[in-house]
């Protein structure tokens, strides 16, 4: 009853073409974002910022980067944590050796490097498809983590591999407690969130779903393959190492390469399974859930009083389950569940 | 150079690459079989290797009746797997398959360590890690008898494989089903019934592996990255072919076991992790489906 675009007329290209069509998705689009900056910095505890809010953000941006790549491009990648780290690790690198450089042009600068990278490891995507490319992609994960762990010069000669990330001053404002950090990410999430938005509503996005669903088709009716599919790896990887240099500054507060493991990369495939591979509200939802799902089984295995290897056993256990309940029930993920809610809502509560 | 030592790595190599090739053969069996790259075999090694030192440390059984029951529980998970995750998703894309594995790889390692503990054991088969006298003698080279030995089990498990795809009539089933699912089915071939055995062997293969590399390196938690170690076995040989898991990993354990002597120096080290990805994807370059795969043919 309050979900209908009856009587929302569009009168103009422009109106027709806007991101959120319908109204009440503009309303609720505002709403989300007044709650996010606004309440959620006036509410929440610290715990909730380093533990909750800060991960989701930083989860939420590597995953729509690897949506960018899977999802809309088509080519499965499971090397997403290395490119987290060569943002990171780039981003430290140029704090640290140039003065005075402004840290999120660090971060831009990182995130170039990490879509240089990408470029590179994405050139057998060319020859390569499928299983073939998913494993080829490993070889990106433990070159990448290899490299950042044995060449010092990364490392800034650390002793220890483990380095603590400069603090973060922007305008003369010092991001040193978690509320400042929560802010800045959430602002770079907005922005890059729109950003991706439209590029795969537009042509960028176009190109990349037809290779997605066909490439050779794609290519006969003049899509250039080379140009798309690493273009689709840039922008991945450039959203993974702003991502990456996120997870060093803001939420580990260290720069280290054991941080970005295949445990990672699985993990923000995970998100994107279960939030909706080819759908940017997906990586949000994705990331939401396997933030709080080890949370929410920590705290149910409290009230039942298991021992912690147990416990963290079952984690894992449900974690497998749900992943196939998920591909099974629902293989869109919940993006999708949400679409069809929505289409309800439309009729609700007269169906017929 | 050392002439001597140089054949000493090589030889390891080959023989370390036999023990990848166990691994990758589970790979192949299955994707041959159903169309799904099972990335959980690495898990079901480890699950089979647990499982087996399980039921001798707990149950105090003999290392010959726990090998058995260990096989006959890998059976019966191979057919659950087949049942509760798979029969839902025939006709998924293959991709979907895929993650679906990597999910039942979190499962299965959560359940072995749940069942069984989660620290480290150790596994004692019946054969001694010795270098063998004669190659000592004639050729001042080492060679374990634990390798040799380790190279003919996989080589009877080759050739039964081979004699069970070729010459059975589950075989040319088999192959009949890996060639078009409908075209098998519309000849009356149970498909749900030969996926059961391809999972109940892929378990038995993965017991195998389990058992010789649980004896080698301990039965940890880190038995599930040799899965990992068969990923570029697998891209180098091809996905479909038998042979080309056995020459892929033999060409990748001497290579690799050549580059961490020779190479691995110069760089610091190390390189045993990534050198075989970049050197399978080096190769991919050239032959886009592996030494023996099947030539992939794409139409609009």
């Amino acid at each position: 009853m309050f979900y209908r675009e009856a009587g929302q007329f569009k009168t103009s290209y422009q109106a027709d073409s806007q991101i959120f069509p319908i109204r009440q998705d503009r309303i609720g689009m505002v709403l989300v974002l007044a709650a996010a900056f606004i309440a959620v910095p006036g509410l929440a505890s610290d715990y909730a910022f380093s533990a909750i809010f800060i991960p989701f953000l930083i989860f939420s941006l590597a995953a729509l980067g690897l949506n960018i790549l899977t999802g809309y491009a088509g080519q499965l990648s499971l090397g997403s944590a290395a490119f987290m780290a060569v943002g990171a690790f780039a981003s430290y690198n140029f704090v640290l050796r140039i003065p005075g450089i402004p840290v999120l042009l660090a971060f831009v600068l990182g995130g170039l490097s990490a879509a240089l990278v990408g470029i590179a490891f994405g050139l057998p995507s060319l020859r390569i498809r499928g299983f073939y490319l998913a494993a080829a992609t490993l070889a990106t994960q433990f070159f990448v983590v290899w490299c950042l762990t044995k060449i010092q010069w990364f490392t800034n000669y650390s002793s220890s591999g483990v380095i603590t990330a400069q603090e973060m001053v922007i305008l003369g404002i010092a991001i040193n407690t978690p509320v400042k950090k929560y802010l800045l990410t959430l602002i770079v999430v907005c922005v890059m969130a729109l950003l991706a938005k439209n590029m795969v509503r537009s042509n960028v996005g176009r190109s990349w779903m037809a290779v997605r669903d066909m490439d050779v088709a794609a290519e006969v009716i003049g899509f250039r393959l080379m140009r798309t599919k690493l273009l689709a790896f840039a922008v991945s990887s450039f959203y993974c190492g702003i991502a990456g240099a996120l997870y060093a500054y803001a939420y580990l507060g260290t720069v280290e390469p054991e941080a970005y493991n295949l445990d990672l990369s699985f993990r923000i495939l995970f998100m994107i399974i279960i939030g909706g591979v080819g759908s940017i509200l997906g990586s949000f939802l994705g990331s939401a859930f396997i933030i709080l799902l080890p949370i929410v089984l920590n705290m149910l295995a409290h009230g039942l009083a298991l021992p912690t290897n147990v416990a963290s056993n079952l984690e894992l256990m449900v974690f497998g389950a749900l992943i196939i309940f998920f591909l099974i029930v629902e293989p869109h993920g919940l993006a999708r569940l949400w679409q069809i809610a929505k289409e309800k809502l439309r009729l609700w509560p007269f169906p017929h | 150079m050392n002439i001597s030592f140089f054949f000493e790595v090589f030889i390891g190599g080959l023989l370390s690459g036999v023990m990848y090739a166990l691994v990758a053969l589970g790979f192949v069996l299955i994707y041959k079989a159903s169309g799904v790259f099972n990335f959980a075999q690495g898990a079901m090694v480890f699950f089979a290797a647990l499982t087996c030192v399980g039921l001798t440390e707990q149950f105090e059984l003999s290392l010959w009746l726990a090998i058995p029951l260990t096989m006959l529980v890998m059976v019966v998970l191979g057919m659950a797997i087949e049942r509760v995750v798979l029969r839902p998703l025939v006709n998924q894309p293959e991709i979907s398959l895929f993650m679906a594995t990597i999910g039942l790889t979190f499962f299965i390692e959560g359940l072995a360590q749940l069942l069984w503990g989660s620290q480290p054991h150790k596994l004692t088969l019946p054969i001694e890690d010795v270098p063998i006298e004669f190659f000592m003698e004639r050729f001042n080279i080492l060679v374990s008898q634990f390798d040799v030995i380790a190279a003919l089990i996989c080589a009877l498990l080759v050739t039964g494989l081979a004699l069970l795809f070729s010459k059975t009539k589950i075989g040319r089933a088999l192959r009949a089903v890996a060639d078009d699912h409908q075209a098998a089915l519309a000849v009356g071939i149970p498909l749900q019934q030969i996926w059961a055995i391809v999972w109940a062997v892929a378990g038995f293969v993965a017991l195998v592996a389990g058992l010789l590399w649980g004896a080698r390196n301990g039965v940890q938690f880190a038995l599930t990255f040799v899965a990992l170690k068969a990923l570029p076995v697998l891209i180098l040989g091809g996905f479909t072919s038998v042979p080309g898991a056995i020459v892929g990993g033999l060409i990748i354990g001497a290579s690799e076991k050549l580059a961490e002597v020779y190479i691995g120096p110069l760089v610091g080290g190390g390189i045993e992790g990534w050198f075989p990805y970049v050197l399978a994807l080096l190769f991919l370059l050239v032959r886009p489906e592996g030494l023996f795969g099947e030539k992939i043919i794409r139409r609009i």
